[in-house]
C-alpha cells in the first residue's frame, strides 16, 4: 500500500503535520486489557452502582423504571439497525425509515398532534427546542415556565436561551401541587407558556384551562410530558388544546442507563411544521411508484441552511425510537392501557398506605398518575440511606429542589413494584422495621 | 384484493422480504405483551383522575402478536445497509467498527439499570468510569479538562460555543462575530447562530487549507472565536494551524476545534498543542459508539483552563482521599454555562467508548490512525485518473473526489453514489464539503483490510468505465435495490409525515 501511495514509511504519511504538532511520545493511557480482562474489570465497576436489579425500586423523577420485554433488545440488538447511520441513502437505508415514519405515527397518535420529527437527544432539550420554536413562531421574547416543570428541563431551557436576551418568568405552584391558572402572568409579549402533565410532583394539570387561557393571549401551550406511559390513560395534549407536546418517552422500552441516551420527542400542529427542529421522515415513491421513504424538509437544516437553520441537531435518536417502536408495537393500544392503569393501581395502593400510617403524610391533594410526593418524619437523605440498606431505592429527596416542602420523598410505582415492595417502604419511611 | 397481505404473498424474490407498515399488520384480538397479575386492589381511573383527565379515544397503535413484532423488524432490518454489513465510507462520519464488547458491556446491569438521580456514593461505579473516560480524553486531545454531558456532537459545539460567550461577557468585552472557513461542517455556523453570534466565512486556500492572511484580514477585537475542524473536511491537516491561532489568541480571541476528525490524530498530535481552547469529541465516531440509524451520538467537550470555570453543571469530581475519596457531582461552578442535558449524557456511550479505549491501549489507538490515513491514502491513489482530485496533495483519514472527470458522459456524484449500491457499497458522503463541486468524500476507517479497498476500487473504476460507455446504466442506478430512485421533491411539496388509517 506504501508503494502504491509512494510513502516510504508510515511515518512519513503524517509529513502534512508539522513536526512541532507532533506528539513525540505515546499517549499516557492504560495498557490494553484483553476482552476477558476488561469485561471483569467493568463487571466490578459496575458492582458498585445500586441497580433495578438489586434493588425494589420507587426513584423515578423523569426517569422511569419500566419492564422491557425480550424482544425489544432482541431486535435493537440486530447491527443492521444499530450500525447503520442517518439514512442519507434511502434506497438502501429502508428499514431506519420505516421505523421512524412508524415511530412518528405512534408518538402523534398518543400526544393527539399530527406532525412530529424523527425524536431529539432527551426530554430536556426538547423541551428547550419547543421554546426556541415558539419564540420563532410568534417572535415574541418572553417565555412563561411552570414551578411543576422538572428543574433540570428548566435548567437546560435557561442555558439555551441565555445568549438570546429571553425573559423567563415562573408559573407558582399552588398548595394542591398544581400550576396556577397562567392569565395573570402572560403580558403581550409572552410567547409560551410550559406546563408538565404530569408535573414534576406526579400532580395532574388541568392542561384544557391553560390552553383556552394562553390561546386567548396569543400565546402557545407547549406540554412537556417524561412519563410518557400516562399518554395511554390521560387524555391527550393535544387534545387538551396544546400548540406543541414534547417531553421524553424513555418510558417505552429505553432502558434507564444512568440518564441516557433516552428518547426526545417534539409534536406540533400541521400549520408549524416549517418551523420543527431535527430530522423529519416523509413518504413518497419509487420510479414505478411504490412505496418509500425518505428524509424530508431539509431546508430547515443547518446542512443546508447553516447560520439560518432551525436548529444546528444533527443526530437523532434512532437506536432508542427503534427501542419505543418495538415496545409500542408489543403492547398496542390494549396493553398498554393496561399496563397504565396497572401503574395508577399500585400508586393508589401506595397512597393509601401512606395515608394510614402515623409520621407519613400527602402533602399535594391533586390526583397523580403512577407518582406522588410523601411527607417523611425526618430528612429524606436518612431515609434513603436507610431504605438502601433495606434493598430499596426509596425515591427523590426533594430537599435540593423544592426547600420549603420540608422533609419530602418524590415515590414512583409502577409494574415493576410489588404489593409487598410497597409495604416494606412504607414501614421503613415510617420508622419500623424493614 | 384485500389490503391485508399475508407474508407469504409478500415474499417477492428469494428470502428479499416485502413489508407493510406496521399498522396494515394489525389485527384486533392479537397480543404481544404478559402483563403480571394485579396484586393491588384494582381502581376505576375514572374516579381516581375525574373524567375530565381520562383519555377517551384510542391512539392509533397496532395489535400484533409479538411473533409478527419480531417479523416486522427483522424484515426492515434487511433493507439496511450497515457497518456489519460492509463498507461503509460515508465521509466525516467515521463509520468504524464497533466491536460486540462494547454492547455487552453497556448492557451490564450495574450500569443499564442505574439510575441518573440515585445518590452518588451509590452510583460510584459509573461515575468513577466517567471520571476516567474524561481523564482519558484529556491526555489524548491535549486539554485540560473534559465535561461528558452534550448529547451530541452539535451539542458539543453548543456548549463550546456558550462557554466562549460566558467567557467574554465575564472579562467584560462584547464580542458578536464567530469565523468559520468555508469547507466547515453545516452544525458550526447553526451552533454560532444559535448563541446570538454573526457567523463570518473564511474562505479555503487553492491548497485545500485556510492561510493566515485570511485569517489576520477579518480578526478584529469584535471577533470572540475561530471554528476550525482539523484535519478539514477535505481530509487535509490545516498546517498553519499554530499561526492562525497565534493571530486569534493575540487580539484576544479564542479557537474552537471541531473534533470530528480526531480519528486521524490518535497518539499523533493533539489539538490542545497546537493552540485549540476548546472542542469537542464524537465519541460515535472516533471511540466507536453505534451510529444506530442516525443516533444517539455523544459529543463530550473539552476545554483549557481559562475555559474550566464554564464547564456545564454537574461536573464529576474525584476527590482525594483525605476529602473521603470516590467520585461526587460537584455543582459548585458560578460561572458555569448551566446544563444542557437532563440527566448527565448519553452515559451509555460513555461504557461502550471507555471500553473501546481499555481495548486498543496507547499503541492500538496510534494503530488507528495510522491505518485510517493509509487507507484513505491509498484510495486516492488509486482513484486517481478516474476522478479529479480537486486537492491533489496528501490526504489524512479522509479524500475527497470530485465527478469533474466524468463530466462529458453527464454522470453526476449523485449517480455514482447509486450505481456503488449496486456493487454492495454504502456511498461516500455527496456534495460535501460545499466547495467541492460534485463532491465525493470518502473515509474508509481503519476497520477496512486491504482486499476490501481493493473491491471499492474495483467497484469505483468499473462506474468510472460504465459513466463512459454507457452512462445511461449509471444515471438510472441503483438497479438491484427492493426500491429504485425515491422521489425527493414529492416528498417536500406534500408532507406525509405519518399513517392514517384508510378511510372506509
Amino acid at each position: 500500500m506504501l508503494e502504491t501511495i509512494g510513502a516510504p514509511s508510515l511515518e512519513a504519511l503524517f509529513a502534512c503535520v508539522p513536526e512541532k504538532h507532533r506528539l513525540g511520545r505515546e499517549l499516557d493511557l492504560p495498557r490494553a486489557a484483553s476482552e476477558q480482562e476488561l469485561l471483569a474489570e467493568l463487571e466490578g465497576l459496575a458492582s458498585q452502582n445500586m441497580n433495578s436489579s438489586s434493588h425494589a425500586w420507587f426513584l423515578g423523577a423523569g426517569t422511569y423504571p419500566h419492564f422491557i420485554p425480550s424482544a425489544v433488545d432482541a431486535i435493537a440488538s440486530r447491527s443492521e439497525f444499530y450500525t447503520s447511520y442517518t439514512p442519507y441513502q434511502p434506497e438502501i437505508t429502508q428499514g431506519t425509515l420505516q421505523v421512524i415514519f412508524e415511530w412518528q405515527t405512534l408518538i402523534a397518535g398518543l400526544t393527539g398532534l399530527p406532525v412530529s420529527n424523527a425524536s431529539l437527544y432527551d426530554g430536556a432539550s426538547a423541551a428547550a427546542e419547543a421554546t426556541l420554536m415558539a419564540l420563532r413562531l410568534t417572535r415574541r421574547s418572553r417565555v412563561v415556565v411552570s414551578a411543576g416543570l422538572h428543574p433540570h428541563y428548566r435548567a437546560v431551557i435557561s442555558t439555551y436561551l441565555a445568549g438570546l436576551g429571553t425573559e423567563i418568568a415562573e408559573l407558582p405552584r399552588g398548595s394542591d401541587g398544581r400550576t396556577a391558572n397562567p392569565d395573570n402572568f402572560i403580558t403581550d409579549d409572552t410567547a409560551c407558556v410550559l406546563i408538565q402533565q404530569p408535573n414534576f410532583f406526579g400532580c395532574l394539570e388541568e392542561l384544557s384551562t391553560a390552553a383556552q387561557t394562553t390561546r386567548a393571549r396569543g400565546a402557545l401551550l407547549i406540554a412537556v410530558v417524561n412519563e410518557a406511559l400516562s399518554l395511554a390513560l390521560l387524555r391527550s395534549p393535544g387534545e387538551s388544546g396544546a400548540d406543541i407536546v414534547c417531553g421524553e418517552a424513555q418510558s417505552f422500552g429505553v432502558p434507564m442507563g444512568f440518564g441516557g441516551p433516552h428518547l426526545g420527542f417534539l409534536v406540533t400542529r400541521d400549520t408549524y411544521l416549517r418551523q420543527l427542529p431535527g430530522r423529519i421522515v416523509g413518504q413518497t415513491e419509487d420510479a414505478q411508484g411504490r412505496r418509500g421513504f425518505v428524509l424530508t424538509l431539509s431546508t430547515r437544516e443547518q446542512h443546508i441552511r447553516r447560520e439560518r437553520a432551525t436548529s444546528n441537531i444533527c443526530t437523532n435518536q434512532g437506536l432508542c425510537l427503534l427501542l419505543a417502536t418495538v415496545y409500542l408495537s408489543l403492547f398496542g393500544r390494549v396493553g398498554l392501557r393496561k399496563l397504565a392503569e396497572i401503574n395508577l393501581a399500585k400508586a393508589e395502593y401506595a397512597k393509601a398506605r401512606v395515608r394510614a400510617t402515623p409520621g407519613l403524610s400527602l402533602p399535594y391533594s391533586a390526583p397523580t398518575f403512577n407518582e406522588f410526593v410523601v411527607g417523611v418524619p425526618r430528612p429524606a437523605v436518612e431515609c434513603i440511606a436507610k431504605a438502601e440498606q433495606a434493598g430499596i431505592a426509596a425515591g427523590l429527596d426533594l430537599k435540593p429542589f423544592t426547600p420549603e416542602l420540608g422533609n419530602a420523598l418524590l415515590v414512583c410505582t409502577t409494574e415493576l413494584t410489588r404489593r409487598s415492595d410497597i409495604d416494606r417502604l412504607v414501614d421503613v419511611l415510617a420508622g419500623g422495621r424493614a | 384484493m384485500s389490503p391485508r397481505q399475508t407474508p407469504a404473498r409478500n415474499a417477492s424474490r428469494g428470502l428479499a422480504y416485502e413489508e407493510p407498515l406496521l399498522f396494515e399488520r394489525s389485527r384486533p384480538g392479537s397480543i404481544g405483551y404478559s402483563l403480571p397479575e394485579l396484586d393491588v386492589p384494582a381502581v376505576n381511573a375514572a374516579q381516581v383522575l375525574g373524567g375530565e383527565q381520562l383519555r377517551h379515544d384510542v391512539p392509533e397503535l397496532p395489535e400484533v402478536s409479538e411473533v409478527e413484532v419480531i417479523r416486522h423488524f427483522t424484515r426492515l432490518s434487511t433493507w439496511n445497509a450497515s457497518v456489519d454489513l460492509g463498507l461503509y465510507p460515508l465521509g466525516s462520519c467515521t463509520m468504524k467498527y464497533n466491536p460486540k464488547v462494547n454492547e455487552r458491556a453497556a448492557r451490564i446491569p450495574g450500569f443499564a439499570q442505574v439510575h441518573p438521580l440515585q445518590p452518588a456514593v451509590f452510583a460510584q461505579g459509573i461515575l468513577t468510569l466517567m471520571a476516567r473516560l474524561e481523564r482519558q480524553l484529556c491526555e489524548i486531545s491535549g486539554m485540560n479538562r473534559v465535561s461528558l454531558q452534550p448529547a451530541a456532537g452539535a451539542q458539543g459545539e453548543l456548549a463550546g460555543i456558550m462557554m466562549i460567550r460566558a467567557y467574554f461577557e465575564q472579562r467584560g468585552e462584547r464580542r458578536n462575530t464567530v469565523l468559520i472557513p468555508d469547507s466547515a461542517h453545516g452544525t458550526n455556523p447553526a451552533s454560532a447562530a444559535l448563541n446570538g453570534f454573526f457567523v463570518a466565512s473564511l474562505p479555503t486556500g487553492d491548497d485545500g487549507v485556510l492561510h493566515p492572511e485570511t485569517v489576520e484580514r477579518v480578526m478584529s477585537p469584535d471577533v470572540a472565536a475561530l471554528m476550525l475542524t482539523n484535519p478539514n473536511t477535505l481530509g487535509i491537516f490545516e498546517e498553519h494551524m499554530a499561526r492562525i491561532a497565534e493571530i486569534v489568541h493575540a487580539q484576544g480571541g479564542l479557537v474552537y476545534g471541531d473534533g470530528a476528525n480526531l480519528n486521524a490524530l490518535l497518539g499523533i498530535a493533539r489539538p490542545g498543542d497546537f493552540g485549540i481552547d476548546v472542542m469537542h469529541f464524537n465519541l460515535h465516531k472516533t471511540f466507536s459508539t453505534p451510529h444506530g440509524g442516525g443516533g444517539p451520538g455523544s459529543g463530550p467537550v473539552g476545554v483549557k483552563n481559562i475555559l474550566a470555570p464554564y464547564l456545564p453543571v454537574p461536573v464529576v469530581r474525584e476527590r482525594a482521599a483525605s476529602e473521603g475519596g470516590g467520585c461526587v457531582l460537584d455543582y459548585d461552578f458560578p460561572h458555569s454555562i448551566g446544563r444542557l442535558h437532563g440527566n448527565l449524557g448519553n452515559a451509555g456511550m460513555f461504557v461502550r467508548a471507555y471500553t473501546y479505549l481499555r481495548s486498543l491501549g496507547p499503541d492500538g489507538l496510534r494503530r488507528c490512525a495510522e491505518m485510517a490515513v493509509l487507507s484513505a491514502n491509498y484510495l486516492k491513489e488509486r482513484l486517481r485518473g478516474a476522478y479529479t482530485l480537486p486537492y491533489d496533495r496528501p490526504v489524512m483519514h479522509e479524500c475527497v473526489l470530485s465527478d469533474k472527470a466524468l463530466a462529458d458522459s453527464g454522470v453526476t456524484a449523485l449517480d455514482v453514489a447509486k450505481r456503488l449500491i449496486d456493487y454492495g457499497y454504502h456511498p461516500p458522503t455527496i456534495y460535501f464539503p460545499l466547495i467541492v463541486n460534485g463532491a465525493l468524500m470518502i473515509e474508509p476507517t481503519e476497520s477496512e483490510s486491504l482486499d476490501g479497498l481493493d473491491c471499492f476500487v474495483d467497484a469505483m473504476l468499473a462506474i468510472a468505465r460504465e459513466a463512459r460507455e454507457n452512462p445511461e446504466l449509471v444515471r438510472g442506478a441503483p438497479h438491484h435495490t427492493r426500491l429504485s430512485r425515491l422521489d425527493e421533491t414529492r416528498a417536500a411539496r406534500r408532507p406525509v409525515l405519518r399513517w392514517q388509517a384508510p378511510v372506509s
